[in-house]
């Protein structure tokens, strides 16, 4: 797939609310889940593309969109922000919500790290809510034995009513099978199984309000979610549901009934978020406790101790003397091969010269390519692929290490006084060189 | 028992969340990394000045600024 002129620019930037599909039997897959959990991996394994990962968060702002092909049916696979949640507070998180509500997506494929099955389930139980047709994908799973976490999918699956699958997408492990478990929910008419209960007052609120929804044409959501919503008080989702129903006076008389049974118990819309938000991670620690199983922890310990060599007292003059380290590494080491593509450029520009003088071309012609184009651009090259080709292996490795969030950590309050926040020195590091 | 800010905890010690001084969004947000009331909250580091502070945070080590961890009020065991 090359840059075309509607892949780049401006065109390229939120077309994810209306991706086209090719065949009707093509399948439309949203792939979320919380940043950092190797999404973009998954994503660049199914799909074949170079989709530039990393360790940090927001790297996928806009939507990226791929296809994986099987059996001659396409999955169109979009890729979405990574968010730890989908109640819209964030730009990353408005897009995530709103593709998954109203993206007319066939199935959500949502990736957990294994390492943090209980924090992933946040963003799992809140999707599930808002639809069934999806899969759950729980990455990283050779890390996390490493760690000594042991997940039990089975009874994951059964506990949150959809498909789990658990893949090692670095070594490609899993994917066929998560593929496999998307076209199946694609395919099946389900329920969700497993809902979330909520206190009495806020299940008694909801039932007249989702009866009504009900009714709806074309719902992309499901019922109790959007009634949870309303009355939550949330805005922006009553204007995008209504857009579609214009004005419906049956929903407003039963959001004032609600209304009422709230009071009777007492809640306010703040009471109704707060018991709304509480009963999910409430849950999520119930699910993960009844699957997870921590064996040995020597990795952990380990850990510990690096983090209290590169994060603590001395957690600065160590990331000094790791960068003066890099930067002496990349530029006496990039001497080197410079010196070689300089000589070996040097040598073919000779060549060229004697060419371009025995076909008797012009002095300006030979003046323009040869000292002008020739020259400059190996010139560069020389300069400047060496140390490149070193400094962001480097680079790449610290990053795999997860060294550069901890970066951040360190030099947060030193960023925070100049109105900047600590992931901004890497941008920095990276300025510098 | 007397609520105290977390940013008063000190390394090592554990906590639980009781209420949070958060508004809207930003409360969303911090019940989102799982600080509902009732949640252990463990100080695992400070960073060189005191600020941000890394907390483990139901299995999640997650770094706070001390400017929003004092608004997040907590119950020493």
């Amino acid at each position: 797939m090359g840059l075309t002129v509607g892949s780049t620019g401006t065109k390229s930037m939120d077309t994810g609310l209306n991706i086209q599909k090719k065949n009707s039997n093509d399948l439309l897959i949203a792939l979320g889940g919380n940043p950092n959990v190797g999404k973009s991996t998954v994503f660049n394994a199914l799909t074949g593309m170079k989709q530039h990962t990393g360790n940090w968060p927001g790297k996928t702002v806009t939507n990226a969109c791929g296809v994986h092909s099987r059996n001659g049916r396409n999955f169109i696979l979009v890729d979405l922000p990574g968010t730890y949640s989908l109640f819209a507070h964030s730009a990353e998180e408005e897009v995530a919500r709103d593709f998954i509500c109203f993206g007319s997506a066939d199935a959500t494929v949502l990736v957990c790290d294994a390492t943090c099955l209980e924090r992933n389930l946040n963003l799992v139980l809140q999707t599930i809510e808002i639809t069934p047709y999806t899969v759950v994908c729980i990455n990283l799973l050779d890390e996390a034995k490493r760690k000594g976490i042991n997940i039990d999918l089975k009874k994951l699956q059964q506990l949150l009513g959809v498909p789990v699958v658990g893949t090692n997408a670095r070594k490609q492990e899993g994917l066929k099978e998560l593929i496999d478990a998307v076209e199946k929910v694609c395919s099946a008419k389900i329920q969700n199984t497993a809902p979330i209960e909520y206190p009495s007052a806020i299940e008694e609120a909801v039932k007249p309000i989702e009866s009504e929804i009900k009714h709806f044409d074309n719902l992309t959501v499901s019922p109790r979610w959007a009634a949870l919503r309303i009355i939550e008080g949330d805005s922006s989702i009553i204007k995008k549901l209504y857009a579609e129903q214009s004005e419906n006076k049956n929903i407003k008389a039963s959001t004032y009934q609600a209304q009422k049974t709230l009071n009777r118990f007492g809640y306010d819309e703040n009471t109704v978020r707060d018991k709304i938000a509480k009963a999910i991670v409430l849950k999520a620690e119930d699910i993960a406790r009844s699957c997870c199983s921590q064996s040995a922890d020597k990795k952990k310990s380990l850990d510990r101790k690096l983090d209290k060599l590169f994060m603590g007292r001395g957690g600065i003059p160590t990331m000094l003397l790791l960068l003066v380290f890099i930067f002496w590494l990349t530029i006496t080491g990039a001497n080197y091969p410079s010196q070689l593509l300089s000589n070996m450029f040097a040598l073919l520009g000779e060549k060229l010269l004697w060419l371009f003088e025995s076909i008797n071309a012009p002095d300006w012609l030979t003046g323009a390519l040869i000292d002008g184009v020739y020259r400059v651009l190996t010139w560069v090259v020389a300069v400047m692929l060496p140390p490149m080709a070193i400094f962001f292996p480097l680079f790449t490795l610290l990053e795999d290490f997860g060294y550069l969030p901890r970066v951040a950590f360190n030099l947060d309050h030193s960023f925070q006084k100049a109105g900047a926040c600590g992931k901004q020195a890497l941008t920095m590091w990276l300025v510098y060189f | 028992m007397n609520s105290v800010s977390l940013n008063t905890l000190k390394v090592g010690e554990q906590a639980f969340v009781d209420s949070l001084d958060f508004h809207a969004s930003n409360r969303r947000r911090m019940q989102d990394i799982g600080l509902v009331d009732g949640t252990k909250v463990e100080c695992l580091r400070k960073a060189a000045c005191g600020d941000p502070v890394a907390y483990l945070i139901r299995g999640a080590v997650i770094a706070l600024r001390n400017e929003d961890a004092s608004k997040i009020f907590v119950i020493k065991q």
